[in-house]
């Protein structure tokens, strides 16, 4: 079918998409040794300890008396299980709102940074129009700006608007502001791929260029969506500094900052239910990451090489 | 793989049916291209260039928003600037701290990459596990190794059964830096891993065969063969990993807010805590330029070296 054969060319132009290993080395015919073989797994399985064990200490230590966190020697379970901890989870913070105000953050924000970036990167890549070139220049440089420096007068903007402890700026920055650049330029390196004969084609059938955008370009553009998704999902996920300066609120905060907010009424830190809240945060992420291996490594690879 | 990262404005036009300039249909086109770009550029300019602007402005301002006063100062803020012993020590910190971090991390990266490019089964799950730190978020990676770099944590309950006395890694001023930017290392290693993979994978096999045949032993081939080739995968990561190490904040916050004595402030941790502890908005604006030229003083220097040390750079 022809149309199949297009997404296959469109596929096989989208760039960085590492070839499995088995494929290659074809002329590689050496034959590895037992004691090599054993030797790498070895290597492989010491290097791992630091990357998995913080993740398995994590959901027993959930489970521990507090005492035993500290406990020495160290014990990766508990000898006393006990539901002391987690049971605090949802109590002692609005916890359960912190993680619906992220789910609801990170949406909103994906969905903007695809719109944004759809749009902006189809105009880049297939549209021309005076000093396109320039204004990207443009926006490149402002990628350079760090947002540690720029929330200074933002922070300022909020306040005289009385946006403050609200969630307007984690918003609308994140989609409209450089971070949008990243997203851009994605579907940029993505649109440029697609062939010129399906514009062709579309413009044959009467379509406007917002006709192509939205029926032929943007529905092909999977790949793309996907890695702004996930690359703005687990960004707002994340988000911590800008919901530190700019909310007040525990319910309005998202789960990173409420995380480090575990404390009993007299301050006291509550390791145990400190811990839980952390793996129900990171659990989710790790299990979706682990059916969506490829997309991830793929959308997150592009965003470093911003686009 | 590096022409992916510089983007060239051109290559969009050349690849796109030229039509006649000028034409109503033309010009409605080009109508679509401004509209379709507009909230992307608008966006980059309000919520950064523009303010960007304002921080330069601001600079040269006393202002602390607590007690309503805002006045000019001219050089004042550059003058206490370059006398301030704890800016200095500040920018040798994030100095430090982005070396360590990223000789480190490129470091691990390639050793890791190189690993899981051999022909073994089972490279997918180790694959899996080395990048998985990287969907975590940082808050939680860095909560988590705070437990278990504690005094009486995990780490120096392992080095007490072998008989070692492990420091306090975030207390001691010696290893507080040198702890957060292990456990950062550990959180993004994955991501300069998988570019690093799919760079060796492009490594032409006969050549690596060729030099294998003329005697050359595996040290000699990576050393002279591959490496030479990924180089400006390196320089990519080696950008990419400096300019992150720049704006480092969450991992300080929690984990050591920038002690002990002020041996991990790096210069976001001051300019936050200038401006929103200490509400002196004018020095920490100050502050603001100084780190964006320090940024952009690195990437100068890392992109104006490159010819020195990438293969086939054109």
């Amino acid at each position: 079918m022809k149309s199949d054969l297009l997404t296959r060319r469109v596929a096989a132009a989208t760039p960085v998409r590492p070839v499995p290993a088995r494929r290659r080395r074809a002329t590689t015919r050496r034959r590895r040794g037992l004691a090599s073989k054993v030797a790498l797994y070895g290597l492989l399985l010491v290097l791992s300890v630091p990357f998995l064990y913080p993740t398995i200490w994590m959901v027993f230590a959930a489970f521990k008396p507090v005492d035993e966190i500290f406990a020495t020697p160290p014990r990766l379970l508990p000898t006393e299980w006990t539901l002391h901890g987690v049971e605090r989870i949802f109590t002692v913070t609005p916890f359960a709102q912190q993680y619906v105000n992220s789910l609801y953050l990170a949406t909103v924000i994906a969905i903007g940074s695809i719109v944004v970036g759809a749009l902006g990167g189809y105009a880049f890549a297939r549209i021309r129009f005076p000093g396109a070139g320039k204004v990207f220049l443009v926006l490149m440089t402002g990628m350079m700006i760090p947002g540690e420096v720029t929330i200074i007068p933002i922070f300022r903007w909020v306040a005289q608007l009385g946006l403050m402890d609200s969630h307007v700026p984690l918003i609308v920055v994140p989609i409209f502001g450089p971070g949008c650049i990243v997203s851009v330029f994605i579907f940029r390196q993505f649109f440029l791929s697609l062939p010129d004969e399906l514009e062709e084609a579309g413009r044959l059938d009467g379509l406007g260029r917002f006709g192509l955008f939205t029926r032929i370009a943007f529905p092909l553009s999977g790949p793309a969506v996907a890695a702004v998704a996930i690359m703005k999902f687990l960004y707002a996920f994340n988000m911590y500094f800008e919901p530190l300066v700019f909310l007040r609120s525990p319910e309005l905060f998202p789960v990173g900052l409420g995380l480090t907010q575990y404390q009993d009424n007299y301050g006291e830190p509550l390791y145990n239910t400190q811990i839980g809240a952390t793996a129900l945060t990171v659990i989710p992420v790790l299990i979706v990451f682990l059916f969506a291996q490829r997309q991830f490594v793929e959308g997150l690879t592009r965003s470093g090489l911003k686009g | 793989m590096a022409t992916a990262t510089t983007p060239s404005p051109a290559a969009g036009r050349t690849s796109r049916r030229g039509r006649p300039g000028g034409s109503r249909p033309a010009r409605i086109d080009a109508a679509f291209g401004m509209v379709f770009a507009a909230p992307a550029v608008l966006g980059v300019t309000a919520f950064g260039l523009i303010p960007f602007g304002y921080v330069i402005w601001y600079s040269l301002h006393d202002w602390n928003p607590l007690i309503g006063q805002f006045h000019w100062v001219g050089a004042a803020n550059f003058q206490r600037l370059v006398t301030d012993p704890v800016v200095w020590g500040s920018l040798w910190t994030t100095l430090l701290f982005a070396g360590l971090l990223m000789v480190l991390n490129v470091t691990l990266a390639l050793a890791l990459a190189v690993l899981l490019d051999q022909r073994l089964a089972g490279t997918g799950a180790f694959r899996a596990v080395f990048f998985s730190p990287v969907v975590v978020s940082t808050v939680a990676w860095v909560l988590i190794w705070n437990y278990l770099v504690a005094s009486n944590g995990g780490i120096n309950g392992a080095l007490a059964a072998i008989g070692i006395d492990g420091p306090n890694w975030l207390r001691d001023p010696a290893w507080a830096l040198v702890t957060v930017v292990v456990i950062q290392v550990f959180k993004s290693v994955g991501m300069n891993m998988v570019l690093f993979l799919a760079a060796l994978q492009t490594v032409p096999g006969e050549l690596k065969e060729a030099a294998r045949l003329d005697g050359a032993r595996p040290g000699r081939v990576f050393r002279s063969i591959t490496l030479p080739i990924i180089t400006p995968t390196i320089l990519l990561v080696v950008m990419i990993t400096t300019i992150g190490a720049m704006d480092v904040f969450v991992p300080i916050q929690i984990l050591t807010e920038g002690g002990p004595g002020r041996s991990t402030t790096v210069i976001s941790y001051l300019l936050y805590r200038t401006a929103f502890e200490q509400q002196d908005f004018g020095y920490a604006s100050a502050i603001g330029v100084l780190m964006f030229l320090v940024l952009f003083a690195l990437a100068a220097l890392q992109w104006g070296t490159r010819k020195k040390w990438v293969h086939d750079e054109v």
